[in-house]
């Protein structure tokens, strides 16, 4: 079987950054990503499809992208992409599959940087074709340059809501308005932490542009508490707080949430509940040690800080990385680590500002007819009566409505059923076992595995 | 639901229909850019979905490409001429 060094699952911010470092300190790295061009979902198409004009949303980061792109494209690291990792073994060696052929390396460390996933914001209606996420759409903008069309609403809360709605109007493209999903409060709630948030003004800065962007071009931003979607083979309305409005498109954003479909599958590797995110995260240290030894975790599948925590978090564990390969010493993984911490700690200082803005929309109030589970089609009623009939937690939830049991394996559902549950239980959501995951964690062929033999 | 705002520089043929699109762009994006909204029925309801995450975790997109189903149109890359069509209920065997 072949042998790499280093092994990093993600071509996002987290996973250049630290194929870069480490390649500076001399390991061999192999870099699998299921996309087929570096930047992972943040910097996605940049220098390509996406390349937002100077001074537009988004053109700061788009930047910063390009040069970690640019960078890692000259770090001699290997990468490969299409590669969609599905397994990884008691001996860190990984599968992954690949132009319908399954692949294996073992793996000396290996460092996951598996990123966001949007956080579902279940309505009713949500699984009506022209539903969907603000960041798929935003996927399509820098992928392939497609523009809302018709009445396009936004609903839900958080910074990229206002990004995206700023990008399509710098860009000609028009948003029939915005509701703001946001708890009540949220200045109020986020005030002791503003503080913190000021010593890296420019989060803040740049959000308040976009809404200012928002309300010069006159898109109405309507406070709203209860949203449905409706419509027969595809989405023809919303209806809001008594309000209906004709749609054509409906964005739905409740902020991002680490990935763990992969960390949780490991045996032996902890994860925790996160309350401020509302979802799982693994239990790390400083320097994204999981609780398996030889496997790390760096960027937004550690814990939701952003594209620039993310470069660093993955830098700090490519050093780390290169300690355990012997390539540098503990003294010199430090000293080459401190400013790095220290940076890293800085982009981090607005979260908490932004986590208190922002709380995930409490699962409580997801009416009983909404679908929760969209595989399976599985409704939060139904997942109250079954929570009511004795499921203790997801896991067991499987078996009484297969609920997380369908293609996407939990992915959208996991955190929603888990919140529902502990809610109808009277108990914090990490009270309860969260959805267990297993390799392989997607849909592989018979002639995948075949191709193993 | 979406319009282009660049050109496009091939057609793909879905359901035999052939669609403009351009090479290496999602499969997803350039069915919604020529106005395709479902993309599969559910194996449970028979429900029209459409793509909804866009990158690859909530499997809502799935399709046959080639005479292969099961495949995830947010993650598949145009190619000038391919072949697609939508997923009816629960994928057969590849």
């Amino acid at each position: 079987m072949r042998e790499v060094a280093l092994l990093i699952l993600g071509a996002g911010p987290a996973g250049l950054a630290a194929a870069i470092e480490a390649r500076a300190r001399g390991l061999e790295v192999l870099l699998l990503d299921e996309n087929h061009g570096p930047g992972g979902q943040v910097h996605r198409a940049v220098g390509g499809s996406y390349t937002p004009a100077r001074g537009s949303p988004g053109a700061d980061q788009a930047r910063e992208g390009l040069r970690l792109i640019e960078a890692f494209r000259a770090c001699g690291a290997e990468a490969r992409f299409g590669a969609s990792l599905w397994a990884v073994e008691e001996d860190r060696s990984v599968i992954w599959s690949e132009g319908g052929v399954a692949r294996r390396a073992r793996a000396g460390v290996l460092l996951l940087c598996p990123g966001a996933i949007e956080r579902p914001l279940p309505i009713p209606g949500w699984t009506l074709p022209g539903v969907m996420g603000v960041g798929a759409a935003q996927t399509l903008l820098k992928s392939a340059g497609l523009l809302p069309e018709g009445r396009a609403w936004l609903a839900g809360q958080g910074p990229l809501l206002w990004l995206y709605a700023a990008q399509v109007l710098a860009r000609g493209g028009r948003i029939a308005g915005i509701l703001d999903l946001s708890p009540p409060g949220g200045w109020r709630r986020a005030a002791r932490h503003l503080p913190a948030a000021l010593t890296a003004p420019g989060y803040l800065l740049r959000g308040l542009g976009w809404m200012a962007r928002l309300r010069r071009a006159g898109v109405p931003v309507i406070r709203a508490r209860a949203l449905a979607a409706e419509g027969g083979e595809r989405l023809t309305h919303i209806v809001f707080d008594g309000r209906r409005e004709a749609a054509d498109l409906l964005l739905l954003h409740d902020g991002v949430a680490p990935n763990t479909q992969i960390t949780r599958a490991i045996q032996g590797c902890a994860h925790v509940w996160d309350e401020a995110q509302a979802s799982l995260r693994p239990v790390l240290d400083p320097w994204g040690r999981t609780s398996r030894p030889g496997i790390l975790v760096a960027g937004d599948g550690a814990g939701i800080g952003g594209a620039r925590a993310a470069a660093l978090s993955g830098r700090i564990a490519a050093l780390e990385a290169a300690r355990q390969l012997g390539a540098l010493t503990e003294e010199q993984r430090d000293a080459l680590a401190g400013p790095l911490l220290l940076r890293r700690a800085a982009e981090l200082a607005p979260r908490p500002f932004l986590d208190a803005l922002f709380p995930p929309l409490p699962a409580a109030r997801i009416p009983d007819g909404t679908i929760l589970c969209r595989c399976e089609e599985v409704t939060a009623g139904r997942v109250r009566a079954a929570t009511a009939l004795g499921a203790q937690g997801p896991n067991q939830l499987k078996a009484y409505l297969r609920a997380g049991m369908g293609p996407c394996q939990g992915r959208v559902c996991g955190p929603a059923v888990q919140a529902v549950m502990a809610a109808a239980r009277g108990v914090p959501p990490g009270a309860l076992e969260g959805l267990r995951t297993r390799f392989p964690t997607r849909p592989v062929t018979v002639g995948e595995l075949a191709s193993l033999a | 639901m979406f319009r282009r705002s660049g050109p496009t520089d091939c057609t793909i043929l879905w359901e035999g229909r052939a669609l403009p699109a351009r090479a290496g762009e999602p499969l997803a994006a350039a069915l919604l850019a020529a106005g395709v909204v479902a993309f599969r029925e559910t194996p449970v309801s028979g429900a029209p979905r459409g793509p909804f995450c866009l990158m690859g975790a909530c499997f809502d997109c799935l399709v046959e490409v080639e005479g292969v189903p099961n495949r995830q149109a947010c993650l598949v890359p145009v190619t000038p001429g391919m072949r697609a069509g939508p997923q009816r209920g629960a994928r057969g065997a590849p």
